[in-house]
């Protein structure tokens, strides 16, 4: 029951892009097309996933017995980014395939501070889902991280979705380009809100 | 004008990393839910651009070029870790009301932006102006979209309030930020960009 009500609010609820205004950049800027918002979200899915359980054992192992939790935020990004090389080595070593289609936008993620931000919360902040507040185990991070990047993924792909159309249609000038996508990403942050209150 | 000044206002208006270069998208979302929260994020980030553009372009010519990557994000982390602390132990209230945005610095594109295009090939005082241009620009950015955030969603302007009850709340929450954000762009784009 937990874990359903992690994934809910996960990606509904607290969604990443549209409530907790995480990895906006990318999402501005490969949101144009589909194809690439789907590739995108793919390979920040299994990037958050697995930095998510890394960085989980390096605070726990490494950070916590030493006392040294202060360096948690230097100590991660070196793990993210040397995390992003090596799936990017062994992508193109072992699934040609997978490498083309995802390869372009890995070298971004490195400073997508979704990333970070998933990591971070998952080793400082204690949450709530229906029972007492408390730091999350290793299960429930991962779990945590794979909905949160899944509701990256569906606010990625609604948005190209709509911007695909917004392209065809006739915008103001000074609205033409980003302006008149934060409008719009405004709007569909405000149909999101309507899950609030579904889950604490 | 001297060449620092021109450095300084160009971080203003020509590159104003929020309503030109669309950088630092989140924190300028997330944090702008007053005027004061706006102004203290952007003084964080000026903090920190200012000091590691500083330390980039004093290392620049000793860093080999393969790793000058890694290297630049490690000093960057340094001086937000620096930053932390500083805050923990001087302005907690501070701290808490920004929470996750603080250590967020690290992967803030403003500020590795800065170090790859300005600092690494520029001497340690014209980095400095740089840095303290687009921080002031960020930091102005910010205030404004705080204040115009503020006025809408509680009827009040750095905390002091004109209206009884509430304003429209929704300008404070997440909708608010992405369509304010959006019009002042347009209103940048209109009269203050030119050509």
């Amino acid at each position: 029951m937990e874990y359903f009500l992690i994934i809910i609010s996960a990606i509904f609820v607290n969604n990443i892009v549209l409530a907790q205004f995480l990895g906006i950049c990318p999402f501005l800027g490969v949101s144009n097309k589909l194809s690439t918002a789907t590739g995108m979200s793919g390979a920040v899915c299994f990037v958050i996933t697995l930095a998510t359980l890394v960085t989980y054992l390096v605070n726990k192992f490494l950070l916590v017995p030493l006392h040294i939790e202060f360096l948690q935020t230097i100590a991660f990004i070196l793990v993210i980014a040397a995390l992003v090389q090596m799936v990017e080595i062994v992508l193109k070593k072992t699934s040609p395939s997978l490498y083309s289609a995802l390869g372009i936008f890995l070298p971004l993620i490195t400073t997508n501070c979704a990333v970070l931000g998933v990591a971070l919360n998952v080793v400082t902040k204690q949450f709530t889902f229906g029972g007492e507040a408390h730091f999350l185990n290793l299960g429930e991070s991962l779990v945590y991280a794979l909905a949160t990047s899944l509701g990256y993924g569906l606010a990625m792909v609604i948005f190209a979705g709509i911007r695909e159309h917004l392209s065809l249609s006739e915008v103001p000038k000074a609205f033409k380009g980003v302006p008149i996508a934060l409008v719009t990403v405004g709007i569909l942050a405000m149909a999101f809100m309507g899950f609030s209150g579904m889950v604490k | 004008m001297s060449s620092k000044a021109r450095l300084i206002l160009d971080g203003f208006v020509k590159n104003n990393p929020t309503f030109v270069l669309l950088l630092g998208m989140c924190p300028t979302l997330a944090t702008t839910t007053s005027a004061v929260n706006g102004l203290s994020m952007g003084l964080a980030t000026l903090f920190v651009l200012v000091l590691s553009n500083m330390a980039i372009s004093a290392i620049a010519p000793v860093v080999p070029d393969k790793v000058h990557i890694p290297v630049y994000i490690v000093v960057i982390a340094t001086f937000v870790t620096l930053l932390q602390l500083l805050m923990q132990a001087y302005t907690p209230a501070v701290y808490e009301t920004l929470g996750l945005f603080i250590p967020l610095i690290v992967v803030n594109c403003i500020v590795l932006g800065r170090a790859e295009a300005f600092a690494s090939r520029n001497g340690v005082i014209a980095s400095a102006a740089d840095g303290i241009g687009v921080g002031l620009g960020f930091t102005l950015a910010l205030t404004v979209l705080g204040a115009v955030r503020e006025i809408l969603g509680s009827g009040s302007i750095f905390g002091w309030k004109f209206i009884s009850g509430d304003g429209m709340l929704a300008f404070v929450m997440a909708p608010g930020a992405f369509i304010c954000l959006g019009y002042l762009m347009v209103l940048f784009n209109k009269y203050l960009k030119k050509e």
